[in-house]
């Protein structure tokens, strides 16, 4: 397991370099004029293009510029030194600040997910065919066919400005209330995904083999459903929450415009649409990081969970 | 046993979620607003707060309140002294400012001339990279501070008279000085700004002292919110709310949403896409003021296929703007048929004449007779919301000119203006403008004249750069309006550019304030606002 891991960690900083370079590579390839972008519909004056060309090391121009800035780039990285934004704020600071407010949401939406979708789905793998299976059916199918653009608003919409149930907007230093809403918007996606899993899972272990010896052994209902199946039923749902969790800590780019939280897809979103290129690169980066990390654990969690699995 | 660790590894998100939650409603802040007396204004993270770095709405509405500047404008647009007592001069070219007593900044300080000549220096000087750089270039001196080794580090213009006096010494006449002293580059610096002379302070920006009616409370709370409250020692009018906070939105929408649930007080820009149900929304919550806004069709005039201002007439004339104010931007901006905004003092309607008429018959009988292209191409930046009007336009060319038209969208508008800079051919393209300080001047001089700089269609008239010149070196207020007035009638005939429209204030404001008011610069009035109940 020890050397498993360690062969992983050392693989994840090639994946490292690679995709930051990747990220570096296309961010700035794709920019037409950052000076110009930055300074929005005003012309830009010398002075300001001169300061922000030295500034940011935009007269070397070329392949040579571009590793020039990457390793540039690099070598401040591993400093710990995530570089500034155009605007000239620091990223590190801007990151600190977004985190912990991404994390509440992901970790809300997270819970959302296995408090709803887990139950949800144990209950219609039961009664397979029930009104109970068939309804939660149309509705998850409904809720992975609307997209979280048109989700968020709608629901800020009715549940925040029309019946003032939630506040519409979370905004900075938010109340575990106030997260609410946007928290079930954004796991709704994956309580969906949870529910259909769980569901599929359930209905076919209770089939199993090892379900009718129980049965047979005159076991209790309750217990063959708890321990034996929803044990074995976990698996693939707590496989996939794991790499869920990854892509919620990302930050959820649509979710946190639409309620206005201040948190990592908040930033990572301005950074895109004012073409700001260190702060795309900067949270990229550490993203990156993220996810390397959420899918490393929910490898080893395989191993934890079923003890066939061996890693060497 | 291992059922219970599977337990665990579900739970602990759980665990976790409610401890963060936990420590997340520790505080009561951001939403809300409910039960504290602070007025909540919606702004963007502004980019810069400092006064010679800001030139963008958000950043300007937060130093308003801590800033109060030299002159402000009355109902006509004239400028009227505030931080100042008389702004004087014989020749427009020497002036003497002479400043109230009483301001102090907010750490104490007393205001003094130098504080306005410290902040002046540290602004024109080229590398300290200041936004508002420009915005010095009539001072003598100036160009002695550019380039990337700059000669000087002042001003040769800037003399320190007394402690409340001092002149400044333009390099020519100019009778519109006093009209600009309204700007935001303009205000004073605390010498607690400066680390050094000439060297701001690290985090200077983070809580920025001023001398307005606000002062900080605590430090920029990026990303989240801005808290002022009531600077007691102003000696101006005093403001009628205590606190207010700035609040930062990403998205337009989501502060919509707010001012409708009442838990925004203010929202300066109503969004593109609520236009329409905003009225019905808000009701008389709903308002609409004046503002500069001008937006226009320009032509690449140094392309043959435009090069001909008959050609650029008989557009302006098959588009029928009444007919897109109407029914794109339902009625939240005015059709334009003048170069300069209807605010301005020396205003005329309808200066374009008979091109600014819609008439699809004599359109097409010019178009043909001038030899016009057989495809006109319309460019934009697609993140700005325009697509709607320029569908809306270029079926009215095809339409009415019986040509083939096409909108095509730019990602951004930098990449509108590199390609605009390297004569790539775009076709006509969309262009704003948005004044700094009322006068004609700031519209004629950046966007007409040869070495405007906004200036991207190559438009050159030495008569109508001659005329501007003359009316900006003019002796009074009326000559310089009747030079610039003969200017803007050059324009009527070469037609560089088309006037479509101008812009208005179109805002929203919760039930719990009152007099809410707009100036011209899309800034909410700071002092005037007042709790409703």
């Amino acid at each position: 397991m020890f050397r498993y891991i360690l062969r992983r960690l050392l693989q994840m900083v090639l994946a490292f370099f690679g995709t930051t370079l990747i990220v570096y590579a296309l961010t700035f390839a794709g920019q037409g004029d950052p000076i110009q972008a930055l300074a929005g519909e005003r012309p830009v004056t010398p002075a300001q293009r001169a300061y922000l060309t030295e500034k940011y090391h935009l007269d070397a121009t070329g392949v040579g510029g571009f590793f020039y800035r990457y390793f540039d780039y690099v070598k401040n990285l591993l400093q710990g030194n995530l570089g500034e934004s155009l605007t000239g704020r620091s990223i590190g600071e801007i990151l600190e600040q977004a985190w912990p407010v991404t994390v509440q949401l992901a970790l809300i939406a997270l819970a959302v997910a296995i408090i709803f979708g887990v139950t949800a789905g144990v209950l219609a793998g039961i009664r397979r065919a029930s009104i109970f299976d068939n309804s939660t059916l149309v509705l998850t199918l409904l809720v992975l066919g609307i997209p979280t653009i048109v989700l968020a608003p709608l629901a800020q919409y009715f549940l925040g400005v029309k019946w003032a149930i939630f506040p519409p907007t979370a905004g900075s230093d938010p109340t575990f209330y106030a997260l609410l809403l946007p928290g079930i918007v954004l796991g709704s996606l994956s309580l969906a995904t949870a529910l259909r899993l769980t569901r599929a899972s359930v209905a076919e272990n209770l089939r199993a083999d090892y379900v009718r010896t129980a049965r047979s052994k005159g076991l209790v209902k309750r217990r063959i459903v708890v321990v034996h199946v929803l044990r074995n039923s976990l698996i693939p749902v707590v496989t996939f929450l794991g790499v869920e969790l990854g892509n919620l800590m990302s930050g959820a780019i649509i979710t946190e415009g639409v309620f206005n939280i201040p948190g990592v897809g908040f930033n990572l979103f301005r950074g895109i649409r004012t073409e700001d290129g260190p702060l795309v690169v900067g949270i990229v980066s550490v993203l990156v990081v993220v996810y390397l990390v959420s899918n490393l654990v929910v490898d080893v969690l395989y191993a934890v969970l079923d003890p066939r699995i061996r890693y060497e | 046993m291992r059922v219970r660790r599977l337990a665990a590894w579900t739970a602990l998100p759980l665990a976790v979620t409610l401890g963060l939650a936990a420590c997340g409603s520790g505080g009561d802040g951001g939403s809300g607003g409910n039960g504290s007396s602070a007025v909540s204004i919606q702004i963007a993270e502004p980019k810069h707060l400092v006064p010679t770095n800001t030139t963008e709405t958000s950043g300007s509405q937060v130093l308003a309140g801590l800033f109060s500047p030299l002159v402000d404008y009355d109902a006509q647009n004239k400028p009227y002294e505030v931080a100042a007592q008389s702004i004087t001069s014989s020749d427009n070219k020497v002036w003497t400012i002479k400043l109230k007593d009483g301001f102090t900044f907010h750490n104490g300080e007393k205001v003094t001339s130098q504080n306005y000549i410290n902040a002046w220096n540290y602004g024109a000087y080229a590398p300290n990279g200041q936004d508002t750089n420009p915005f010095f270039d009539k001072i003598e001196g100036y160009a002695d501070l550019q380039g990337k080794a700059p000669k000087a580090k002042e001003l040769s213009g800037l003399k320190k008279v007394d402690d409340s006096t001092f002149t400044v010494t333009l390099s020519a006449p100019y009778i519109d000085f006093k009209t600009t002293l309204g700007y935001n580059a303009f205000f004073p610096l605390p010498d607690a700004a400066f680390s050094a002379p000439g060297v701001l302070k690290d985090g200077y920006e983070q809580a920025p002292i001023g001398q307005g009616p606000f002062k900080m409370k605590g430090t920029w709370q990026h990303d989240s919110k801005i808290d002022v409250e009531r600077y007691d020692a102003y000696p101006g009018e005093k403001p009628k709310v205590k606190n207010i906070e700035f609040r930062i939105y990403q998205q337009l929408s989501a502060a919509y949403a707010d001012v409708q649930a009442d838990n925004l007080d203010v929202l300066p820009t109503i969004p593109t896409e609520s236009m329409s149900t905003a009225q019905s929304d808000l009701g008389d919550r709903y308002q609409t003021s004046p503002m500069s806004s001008f937006q226009f069709l320009a032509f690449p005039t140094y392309d043959k296929d435009y090069s001909n201002p008959d050609v650029r007439k008989a557009i302006s004339m098959a588009i029928d703007r009444d007919e897109i104010t109407k029914s794109v931007f339902k009625g939240s901006q005015q059709p334009a048929r003048s170069f300069v905004s209807p605010i301005l003092p020396g205003y005329r309607d309808d200066t374009t004449g008979k091109a600014g008429e819609f008439n699809p018959t004599e359109a097409k009988k010019l178009y043909q007779a001038a030899g016009g292209p057989a495809k006109i191409v319309i460019s934009y930046n697609g993140d700005g919301g325009h697509k709607d009007w320029v569908d809306a336009t270029v079926n009215q060319l095809k339409a009415n000119l019986g040509v083939d038209a096409v909108g095509v969208a730019e990602p951004k508008f930098a990449d509108l203006l590199t390609k605009v800079e390297n004569k790539t051919p775009v076709g006509a393209f969309r262009m704003g403008w948005v004044m700094d300080y009322p006068t004609m001047e700031d519209y004629l001089g950046p966007l007409y004249s040869t070495n405007g700089s906004s200036n991207y269609y190559g438009y050159s008239n030495p008569e109508f750069d001659k005329l501007v010149k003359e009316g900006s070196a003019a002796k009074t207020q009326d000559e310089a309006i009747a030079k610039y007035q003969q200017a803007e009638d050059i324009l009527a005939k070469d037609m560089p550019v088309i006037p479509l429209r101008f812009g208005q204030n179109v805002f929203g404001h919760s039930s719990k304030v009152k007099n809410v008011e707009m100036d011209l610069f899309q800034r909410v009035n700071l002092v005037k606002i007042e709790a409703a109940s």
